[in-house]
């Protein structure tokens, strides 16, 4: 009931990100901008240069004497709990005996500046003695070293299927990490409060862990800790358990102290202590007919997760359930190892191991499509999800929201993707060092957190009597403009401008257990509490209208700043006043749990997700074959979103989305040595895309047609899908190397594809097309 | 040590304007960076650390001087790695600097309605690139956009949005009433009597805080020399033989930042005339050793194209504008991007020590591993790069994992002269090959007096595999490097043969053919 009338009031407007103006003139404050306490100490890690070690003496005493410093604290010194680990608590704050990675912290400084924790920390003298170290997925695989067991998703009979394939072709694709790169780094800000209570400033996505995390490093209940987070300088995953860390360092040393304590490691120490994207090893074995269609499929998974398990559980259970992408599998066993490993805890990683699954069922597709000698996107659509027989993911869900296909064949119209294949193949063989490839690749993307308890989310909504209304919810703001979102869902529910709508940061003293700002659902699950609680605000004010104007509440509606029944009307705050004067209650909270889920993590069956988001891109490049050198010249995306709550900023992810998934294909490239140190660790020797990496020609579209499910405004998620829209980069890539061999041959392609991949993919290609022409038929 | 020093410490203190308001700092310390006085001393936060080494852009701000004609010239550069001192005399631009009575100014503007800002971290830096395009450039298209971005990282948008709102600065600017038309609010090349009078009130300021003599500050952290005159500096040279020779400080604001170095005495070069002149004799452009990458890159465009891309990859601009040729030469780095091709183009050196001079070859200036001739006392004046000759071939290939703002793998250049279709005076040399950077004698031996043929090329390309022995490391593997290296002689040769394709793929464009 008074639901604002048809045509959408805010809601669909393409606004501003409501800290723009603060973003363009430098005036909005991020943890490090917080003006500090008088006293406030400055905290720096010493860190392990060692991969896997015990320690055998830690010497701070040159760290203590160092010019500055005020207090250092190791293990030992950590009141509660040393863990930081929300999951299996395994994530030491500060280590013990053992170093479980170069990069992990060892103790902390805290000095009067940043720069003499810095240089304090650096006097430590520490004698390991080495312990024998797991690197690489193969050596973990070889000493069948996991951080959790393994696990099987199976279905049909996968035997029967490949023995009776017409065509049957085994491969493997390795597929590199990625560093999160937000440009903000990691840092907290902890103020001892009184009787022994903290309030923490982190930059987080998930305040409501970092409250708990540095309770328990504390030995303190939750309630005597808040935390608090205004908007985050990017996050992309790396800061959803990461945070935890850093907050609970500076909570205990706050505590030790006495005083305020400001943690925030270099670019160099984030890069070494925090956790990047899970690096995959992939192997397969497809049977399949004459069109390309899978009859049967075996794939083994390896991710490295380093030295803990943080959420290599849920990450690796998304790569497994996005093996399907787009695809219908009837027969088929995945097999998804979770390797232990002396390097940094693999984390969160926009896509959450989905765009690594889906990576390895593309590269099969393609692998397919190139044996057979068709076009790749022929072979995709051979193997799309279908009506009934053909609608079931691996995991028992049905796929009931498929527009993929159509998607798909409009986007291959629109791109012109048939005439400039033809095209691009032509111009290839009178080219000389230079060849062009080009690929159309489907993006299907499940919405919810699989864990189900953690789809549920909490919203607070104030109104001031002088009609001006105060948000807060649940939800973290780390640019993907959040808050601007949820608050035109609260400005039209209550039929104001948004003007009059203001949000308020992230603080665990408002809403309280909150889930992550992760999994895409920012908007679908916050959205959803903050319209409940302004819905209720609205049917109160109803009340107070009706009786105002005489007419019945449910006549009410709301629209332009005010309540309007038929000629009737009465401006908000006047509205407002009057509820007041009436002792109405003008502030509510809001609760929304997703429905429909029912999945079972142990079978990893059921259904997980509440809905698909989909969208397709067609990318063009060109490749050096003499250096190994690329360039993106044309991209064309038709990405779904649902009805949009604010198309501009769903833009901006779709498109940030796809050169952050191309810059993971492509340029970003992590080299640990052979002792385990991470040889990339700052923006000069990590390579993420510049504005010139960007394609010449970006066409970006939405297809907005009403979500199915009733979600928030039947909008859908856009945060991570987009990112695997790159996954056409790396398969225009692979059909440029291709044509080396006249497209005969299958390249062997390996993510990133920096130069170096490249080129050595063009040369193993033509040594191979070589043999196979001198070959006697 | 701090007897030893004191004889010659001056109190003194440094003088430059902070968005338009006149400074003044007694002693600052010596490798103080602007970003940590920005943000520590002044609480001015809108300027933001994303990496402390020049890197990321997070900290862009904008410097304003003299141009010599009448005008200001407007630069970006990293606060994160600049020290203090050095900014002596200039006009700083910070992004709190911009608005106008409360309103934004015409590139945060459109910044904010083309949706440039996701989490906004990157984004002040953004603003201040644009700002010094806008102030520098009255229409710049996308390339020119694009590189003065390309020391930006922004890791949100795509940097579609960035590029738009860059498209559409200047038509904002230009609609800008007459009094927001302050020099800082106007577009580059404005003509408005409101923009004049405020350029003339900002150069008067700017000549309050220049000085024309020599400056010391001195601080318990270390003392900074800036002498102005090419004597003074030699004099100060052999007076402190301990001291560091500070330029663009690119480099050595990372010893600061990154290795948490003490630098107890510094002479900075960059206000020694003598060594910013880039002057084009009958024979030779003679380069000072403190002319900037950005003031250099401008000279050779039309002498060697070639280099000059070079000198564009070289670096972001914010680099190039503080970074020196000189600079880069005596710091010997292997994968210093100019030695490779200043050696194949026959450059030597000026060394200067107290009044005496030599010239040397600059690949005899390498002698191992970040070890050069340099003597104690001595230091680089300039540079003697000679003039293209008739029939003379030269090309140079950068080769990263990223087009701008990478750390060459391989950079490799190539210069001869074809007479009647034999090869003379081949030079070839590379970066990335070897622990410095290095002629390719055995290559050149297989290319000199013979025939210019692709197979001559491809035995040539062979003898680098002998010429050299690269390492592995995070750039790329020694076969990459080897195999890489050989292939871009015959990319010289595709290129200078002229097969009418296209060879570099950094120049395609998509949609066409």
């Amino acid at each position: 009931m008074n639901a604002p009338a048809r045509a959408p009031y805010t809601v669909g407007k393409p606004l501003r990100h409501d800290s723009a103006h603060l973003h363009v003139a430098g005036e909005a404050p991020y943890a490090d901008d917080i003006a500090e306490i008088h006293g406030t100490l400055h905290a720096a890690f010493g860190l392990s240069t060692r991969a896997h070690a015990r320690i055998l003496s830690m010497d701070l005493s040159q760290v203590r004497a160092a010019p500055g410093v005020v207090a250092v604290i190791t293990a030992k010194e950590i009141p509660g709990n040393n863990n930081f680990g929300a999951v299996a608590h395994d994530d030491p704050i500060l280590a013990g005996d053992e170093v479980l990675y170069a990069g992990q912290p060892l103790f902390l400084v805290a000095a009067h500046s940043h720069e003499l924790a810095r240089k304090a920390a650096r006097r430590a003298r520490v004698e390991y003695e080495d312990l024998p170290a797991i690197l690489t997925i193969e050596e973990a695989m070889a000493e069948k070293s996991y951080v959790l067991p393994s696990v099987t998703l199976e279905r049909g009979d996968l035997q029967y299927a490949l023995k009776n394939a017409k065509h049957r072709l085994q491969g493997s694709i390795r597929i590199g990490a990625q560093e999160q790169f937000y440009l903000e780094g990691q840092i907290a800000y902890a103020l001892p409060k009184e009787d022994g209570d903290l309030l923490v400033y982190s930059s987080t996505q998930h305040p409501s862990e970092v409250q708990h995390m540095v309770a328990e490093a504390i030995g303190i209940s939750v309630n005597r800790v808040t935390v608090e987070c205004r908007r985050m300088g990017g996050a992309f995953g790396g800061k959803e358990t990461q945070p935890a860390l850093f907050a609970a360092a500076a909570a205990v040393m706050a505590r030790h102290t006495g005083c305020p304590v400001k943690l925030r490691p270099d670019r160099d120490d984030d890069f070494l202590i925090t956790g990047k994207r899970h690096d995959f090893l992939v192997e397969y074995d497809a049977g399949f007919d004459d069109n390309g269609r899978i009859a049967g499929l075996e794939v083994m998974l390896a991710s490295r997760c380093g030295y803990s398990v943080d959420l290599s559980g849920p990450v690796n259970d998304r790569a497994v359930m996005h093996i399907d992408n787009c695809y219908f599998l009837a027969n088929l066993r995945i097999v998804s190892h979770r390797c232990r490993t002396n390097t940094q805890s693999a984390t969160a990683f926009r896509g959450f191991g989905g765009p690594q699954g889906m990576m390895a069922v593309e590269n099969i597709i393609d692998d397919i499509a190139r044996h057979l000698d068709r076009d790749p996107l022929a072979v995709r659509e051979a193997n799309f999800y279908g009506p009934e027989g053909r609608d079931i993911t691996p995991y028992e869900m049905k796929v009931e929201d498929f527009v993929a296909d159509q998607l798909v064949a409009q986007l291959a119209k629109d791109a012109d993707y048939q005439e400039r294949r033809a095209r691009i193949r032509t111009w290839n063989r009178h080219s000389g060092n230079l060849k062009r490839g080009i690929a159309l690749v489907p993006v299907k993307f499940g919405i919810s957190f699989t864990a189900t308890h953690l789809n549920q989310a909490g919203a607070l909504l104030h109104v001031y009597t002088d009609g001006s209304v105060l948000l807060n919810h649940g939800g973290t703001e780390m640019g993907q403009g959040l808050y601007t979102k949820v608050a035109q869902v609260v400005a039209e529910e209550l039929g104001i401008d948004i003007a009059r709508v203001r949000v308020s940061a992230a603080n665990t003293g408002k809403v309280p257990n909150t889930s992550a700002t992760a999994a895409s659902s920012g908007s679908d699950i916050n959205g959803k509490a903050a319209q409940a609680a302004a819905v209720e605000i609205r049917n109160r004010l109803a009340d107070v209208a009706g009786r105002h104007l005489g007419v019945p509440a449910a006549t009410i509606r709301f629209s332009d700043n005010h309540a309007k029944a038929g000629d009737l009307s009465m401006e908000f705050t006047e509205l407002v006043r009057l509820a007041y004067m009436a002792r109405v209650q003008l502030w509510a909270d809001g609760f929304y749990r997703t429905p429909k889920l029912s999945y079972d993590p142990q079978t990893l069956k059921g259904r997980p997700f509440y809905y698909f988001s989909y969208g397709a891109a067609v990318s063009e490049v060109a490749i050096d074959t003499l250096t190994g050198e690329s360039r993106v010249l044309r991209v064309d995306i038709l990405h779904d979103t649902g009805r949009s709550i604010n198309p501009a900023l769903d833009l901006g992810q779709i498109e940030g989305g796809f050169v952050q998934g191309m810059g993971w294909l492509t340029s970003e490239e992590l080299c640990w040595d052979n002792l385990g140190r991470l040889r990339t660790h700052s923006p000069s020797t990590y390579k993420i895309p510049t504005a010139s990496d960007i394609p010449a020609i970006f066409n970006v579209r939405l297809w907005e047609r009403d979500n199915r499910e009733e979600s928030i405004f039947r909008s859908k998620a856009v945060g991570e899908p987009p990112l695997m829209l790159a996954m056409s980069v790396f398969h225009a890539l692979r059909d440029a190397v291709a044509s080396i061999a006249d497209d005969r041959l299958i390249p062997k392609l390996n993510a990133p594809a920096t130069p170096q991949e490249l080129l050595f993919a063009v040369e193993e290609l033509r040594l191979r097309d070589q043999a196979s022409r001198s070959r006697p038929q | 040590m701090p007897d030893e020093r004191t004889d010659h410490l001056r109190t003194d203190e440094i003088r430059f304007l902070l968005n338009g308001k006149p400074m003044t700092l007694a002693n600052p310390p010596a490798t103080r960076t602007v970003l940590s006085y920005l943000r520590e001393d002044l609480r001015l936060t809108g300027t933001k650390e994303g990496c402390a080494e020049g890197d990321c852009g997070a900290c862009t701000v904008a410097i304003g001087e003299a141009d010599g004609h009448g005008g200001i010239q407007c630069r970006t550069m990293n606060s994160c790695i600049r020290f203090l001192p050095t900014l002596d005399g200039k006009a700083l631009f910070t992004v709190e600097g911009l608005k106008h009575d409360g309103e934004l100014h015409p590139v945060q503007k459109a910044m904010a309605e083309h949706h440039g800002s996701q989490c906004g971290f990157c984004t002040p830096g953004i603003v201040m690139s644009l700002f010094a395009l806008y102030k520098s450039q009255p229409a710049p298209d996308r390339p020119a956009i694009e590189d003065a971005l390309s020391g930006n990282l922004c890791r949100c948008t795509g940097y579609r949005p960035i590029l738009d709102a860059a498209l559409a600065m200047h038509d904002l600017g230009r609609m800008l009433p007459g009094r927001m038309r302050s020099w800082v609010h106007s577009p580059a090349n404005d003509a408005s009597d409101e923009s004049a009078k405020s350029a003339a009130q900002l150069l008067e300021a700017l000549g309050e805080s220049r000085r024309s003599a020599a400056f010391e500050t001195g601080h318990e952290a270390g003392a900074f020399h800036a002498p102005e005159s090419l004597q003074e500096l030699s004099m100060l040279r052999a007076r402190l033989p301990g001291a560091r020779l500070l330029a663009g400080g690119t480099d050595m604001g990372l010893w600061v930042t990154k290795q948490l170095r003490d630098l107890p005495e510094l002479i900075y070069v960059g206000r020694v005339a003598e060594l910013r002149r880039v002057a084009v004799t009958e024979s030779h452009i003679e380069i000072g050793a403190a002319a900037t990458i950005t003031e250099l890159a401008a000279v050779l465009t039309s002498h060697y194209p070639d280099l000059a891309i070079i000198l564009r990859r070289f670096a972001s601009p914010p680099i190039r504008n503080s970074a020196t040729l000189g600079g880069n030469i005596a710091n010997g780095s292997p994968i210093g991007d100019s030695m490779p091709c200043l050696i194949a183009l026959g450059a030597r050196i000026l060394l200067r020590s107290g009044p005496d001079t030599r010239v040397i070859a600059l690949e005899d200036f390498y002698l191992a591993y970040q070890k050069t001739d340099l003597q104690p006392g001595e230091f680089v004046e300039r540079i003697l790069l000679p003039l293209p000759s008739t029939g003379q071939r030269f090309r140079a290939y950068k080769i990263a994992k990223r087009f701008d703002q990478g750390i060459s793998i391989v950079l490799g250049a190539f210069s001869l002269r074809l007479d009647d279709g034999v090869m003379r005076n081949c030079r070839v040399a590379f970066g990335g090959m070897a622990a410095v950077p290095k002629r390719a004698s055995g290559c050149e031996a297989a290319l000199e007096g013979k025939a210019w043929s692709r197979s001559t090329i491809e035995a040539a390309a062979e003898q680098l595999a002998l010429d050299f022995a690269p390492i592995d490391d995070m750039r790329g593997s020694a076969r990459y490097r080897t195999l890489v290296a050989g292939n871009l002689l015959k990319k010289f040769y595709l290129e200078i043969e002229g097969t009418g394709s296209s060879t570099r793929v950094e120049q395609m464009t998509g949609g066409r053919e």
